[in-house]
C-alpha cells in the first residue's frame, strides 16, 4: 500500500453557540500509519465519540484539517462531496456490539459492502470468503448471526471492516464485550490485518486488558489530544 | 445486489405469513363487499334479461314496477297489442311476502304471469327441474334459492300451490328469490283480505244509503262483486316486433295510451341508479373504511417492522447504503405483505366467503386486478411513514457515545 493512512491537524468541534456552546473537540492532532494499531483511550465525555463520528465523515468537525491517504478530505469544510461513498469506501467501522444484518447469513454481512460499491456479487463473495478464510471463519460462513458465538460474531465484524481494503479503519470498544483471551484474540487479529492489509486502525477503548499491546497510544481529555508511547506487549 | 427485502423476508417468514393471512382476511371482506355490489347489479340485470321483455308499461308517472308501486288495468295489454310493432304482450303482478312451507317461511318475489307458453314475457325462461305452470291456478315455479323441493306444496297467504317447476338465478334486485304463480292467483293475493275485513266491507256497504237507492236493484251487489276484485296488474310486458325500434314503439304507447313506458336501458338505470343506489353508497363507505383499515394496519406493521430495524439501518447508513436501497427495502415488504394478502384474501373470497354469503356474490376479474392495484398503491403508501423514519436514523446512532 503507498498511503500514508490518516492525519489530523487541529480539529475541533463546538455542538451549539453562543452561552451554551460545547467544545467537545478543542485540538485534536493524531497519525496513524498503514499496518499501525494505536489505541484511543479517555475517560467518559472526553469526546471520543465525537471524535469518531468525525474521523468517520458521520458529523462535520467545526475546523480543522484530516487527511487521508495523502487526499485532504477535510480542511474547515468537507473537500469530498459524496461521503456516503467515503464511508463505503475508504473507512471500516468495527463496533462495540458486531451489529451484523439480522437477514444476512455471515459471507453476505460481509460482501454487501463490495456489492453497495457496484461489485459482482460472485466477486464481492470471493472477497468475503477470503477474509472469512484469513479469520479463521470460514467454515460459518452460511451461518446466520444468530447461530454465531461472540467471538466469532466480532470476527465477521471485523471481516465486513477490512473487506473494501480501506485505508484506515475506526473500531469502537470492539473487545468491551469480549473476556480477556477473546479481547487479546480480537487485538491480535487486528494487528495482523493492519499489517496485512497496511490499514491504519484506531481502537477507541477502556478496556485495561489491551491497553498495553498499543504501540502508540492517544489520550484525550477535555477535546484534546496527548500522544504517549504504549508498552506495546507481545502476546 | 441481493435483495435485501426478499432476504429479510424470507428471514422473518413466519412473521410476515401470518401478518399477511390477517390483512388477507380484512382483503377478502373488501373484495366480497366489491363482490356484493356487483351481485346486486347482475341480479338487478338478471331479472331484466330474464322477464324477457323489450318494454315496461306502467302507471302513468311511476317508477314501476320494481322501484314504485305501478297499477294498471289488466285489459290494458289488449290495447298495446295491437299497436304497430308490438310482437307480443303480457300482464305482470310482483309482490314481495313471506311463503310459508311447512313450519318455515323464506321470503320471496311472488310473480303472477299470464298462462302461455315458454318464451312468453314473465315466465321464468328455463327450468332446472320440473316444468313450467300449465293451470290455471295454485301452480308455481320457484327459484332454487328459496329451498323448495318439486311436489312440495307452499302456502301465499290463504292458498296453497304445489311446486310444479325449478328455475335459478331468477331473484329480485334485493336477492330474494322469485316464485312464479298464476296471475289471477297473485292478483287475488296482492289484495286479499280476511274474512272479517270483508264481511266489515259487505256490512258497510250494505247500509250506505246511496248503494241502497230505491229503483236501482242490484247496486249493492255491483259494489260489493267490485270491491271483491281486483282489476289491476302492476305491468304489461312488451316483446317489441323484429325490425322495430323498442325507442319507436315506447314512444308510441306513451302518445297513445297515456302511460309510462320504459325501455330496457331505461329499466336498467332505475333498478341500478337508484333501487340499489343507497345499499351501492353503504357498500362504497365500507369499502372506503376497510381501505383505510387496512392501510392502517399496513402502516402499523411496517413501521413496527422499521423500528425492530433501526440499529441495523444505522449501521446500513454508516456503512454507505444508499437512501434509496433502504427505502426499496421497506416499500418491497411493505408490498411483499400486500401481496400476500391479497393472495389470502382472494381465496378467502372466492373459496369461502362467496359460497356461504346469503346473497350473491359476483366476483369478477376485473375487480381483483382493480384490487390488486388498490392494495399495491396502499402498501407503497403505508410504507411512507416507516421510510420516513429509517431516512431520519442518524448513522452515527450505530456509533456509541
Amino acid at each position: 500500500m503507498t498511503g500514508t493512512g490518516i492525519r489530523i491537524e487541529g480539529l475541533r468541534k463546538r455542538y451549539g453557540s453562543g452561552d451554551t456552546a460545547v467544545d467537545a473537540l478543542k485540538k485534536v492532532d493524531m497519525q496513524v500509519f498503514p499496518g499501525e494499531v494505536v489505541g484511543l483511550i479517555g475517560p467518559s465525555g472526553s469526546g471520543k465519540s465525537t471524535l469518531l463520528k468525525c474521523l468517520g465523515a458521520v458529523i462535520e468537525p467545526t475546523s480543522g484539517r484530516m487527511v487521508l491517504d495523502d487526499e485532504v478530505i477535510y480542511d474547515d469544510g468537507w473537500k469530498v462531496k459524496d461521503l456516503r461513498a467515503l464511508r463505503r469506501d475508504s473507512i471500516g467501522f468495527i463496533f462495540q456490539a458486531p451489529y451484523l444484518i439480522s437477514f444476512l447469513d455471515v459471507t453476505d454481512n460481509i460482501a454487501l459492502l463490495p456489492m453497495l460499491a457496484g461489485k459482482p456479487n460472485a466477486e464481492a463473495r470471493g472477497q468475503a470468503l477470503d477474509l472469512l478464510k484469513a479469520l479463521d471463519v470460514e467454515h460459518r460462513a452460511k451461518a446466520m448471526p444468530s447461530q454465531l458465538s461472540g467471538g466469532e460474531q466480532q470476527r465477521v465484524a471485523i471481516a465486513r471492516g477490512l473487506v473494501n481494503r480501506p485505508p484506515v479503519i475506526l473500531a469502537d470498544e470492539p473487545t468491551a464485550p469480549l473476556d480477556s483471551e477473546r479481547a487479546l484474540a480480537v487485538i491480535r487479529i487486528l494487528n495482523e490485518m493492519a499489517r496485512k492489509y497496511e490499514t491504519a486502525i484506531i481502537v477507541v477503548t477502556h478496556d485495561e486488558k489491551i491497553i498495553p499491546t498499543f504501540k502508540r497510544i492517544y489520550h484525550i481529555r477535555d477535546g484534546v489530544t496527548y500522544e504517549e508511547a504504549g508498552q506495546g506487549l507481545e502476546f | 445486489m441481493i435483495s435485501l427485502a426478499g432476504r429479510d423476508i424470507m428471514h422473518s417468514w413466519g412473521k410476515f405469513i401470518f401478518t399477511g393471512a390477517g390483512l388477507g382476511l380484512l382483503i377478502g371482506v373488501t373484495l366480497s363487499m366489491a363482490g356484493i355490489y356487483r351481485g346486486m347489479v347482475d341480479d338487478a340485470k338478471v331479472l331484466l334479461d330474464n322477464s324477457g321483455a323489450d318494454l315496461w308499461v306502467v302507471q302513468k308517472d311511476t317508477l314501476g314496477p320494481y322501484a314504485e308501486p305501478s297499477s294498471i288495468y289488466d285489459d290494458t295489454w289488449r290495447g298495446i297489442r295491437s299497436m304497430p310493432g308490438v310482437s307480443r304482450t303480457a300482464n305482470v303482478t310482483y309482490l314481495t311476502m313471506q311463503v310459508r312451507q311447512g313450519e318455515r317461511d323464506v321470503r320471496a318475489m311472488i310473480s303472477g304471469v299470464t298462462t302461455g307458453e315458454p318464451g312468453t314475457p314473465g315466465w321464468p325462461p328455463y327450468l332446472v327441474g320440473g316444468r313450467q305452470i300449465t293451470r290455471g291456478h295454485y301452480e308455481a315455479v320457484a327459484d332454487v334459492a328459496a329451498g323448495f323441493k318439486l311436489g312440495e306444496r307452499i302456502k301465499i297467504r290463504r292458498n296453497s300451490y304445489t311446486v310444479v317447476g325449478l328455475t335459478r338465478r331468477m331473484v329480485s334486485s334485493n336477492g330474494d328469490p322469485m316464485v312464479f304463480i298464476p296471475l289471477k292467483d297473485a292478483q287475488e293475493a296482492q289484495f286479499l283480505k280476511d274474512n272479517d275485513a270483508i264481511l266489515q266491507q259487505r256490512r258497510r256497504a250494505a247500509v250506505n244509503p246511496a248503494f241502497n237507492r230505491p229503483g236501482v236493484p242490484g247496486l249493492l251487489d255491483a259494489v260489493i262483486a267490485l270491491q271483491s276484485t281486483n282489476p289491476y296488474v302492476n305491468a304489461v310486458l312488451v316483446q317489441v316486433a323484429s325490425g322495430h325500434s323498442a325507442e319507436e314503439v315506447a314512444a308510441s304507447i306513451r302518445r297513445w295510451k297515456r302511460l309510462t313506458v320504459y325501455t330496457r336501458s331505461q329499466m336498467e338505470e332505475i333498478l341500478v341508479g337508484k333501487l340499489i343506489a343507497t345499499s351501492a353508497k353503504q357498500i362504497g363507505m365500507f369499502l372506503v373504511i376497510l381501505s383505510i383499515v387496512s392501510a392502517a394496519i399496513v402502516a402499523f406493521i411496517i413501521y413496527t417492522l422499521t423500528l425492530g430495524k433501526i440499529r441495523e439501518i444505522a449501521v446500513l447508513k454508516l456503512i454507505g447504503t444508499r437512501n434509496r436501497t433502504i427505502a426499496g427495502l421497506i416499500m418491497q415488504q411493505a408490498i411483499a405483505l400486500g401481496v400476500i394478502g391479497f393472495v389470502v384474501g382472494k381465496i378467502t373470497a372466492t373459496l369461502v366467503m362467496a359460497p356461504i354469503f346469503p346473497k350473491y356474490v359476483l366476483l369478477e376479474p376485473l375487480d381483483s386486478v382493480k384490487g390488486f392495484v388498490a392494495v399495491v398503491v396502499i402498501c407503497v403508501i403505508s410504507s411512507i411513514i416507516a421510510i420516513r423514519a429509517a431516512l431520519k436514523v442518524d448513522p452515527a446512532e450505530a456509533i456509541g457515545g
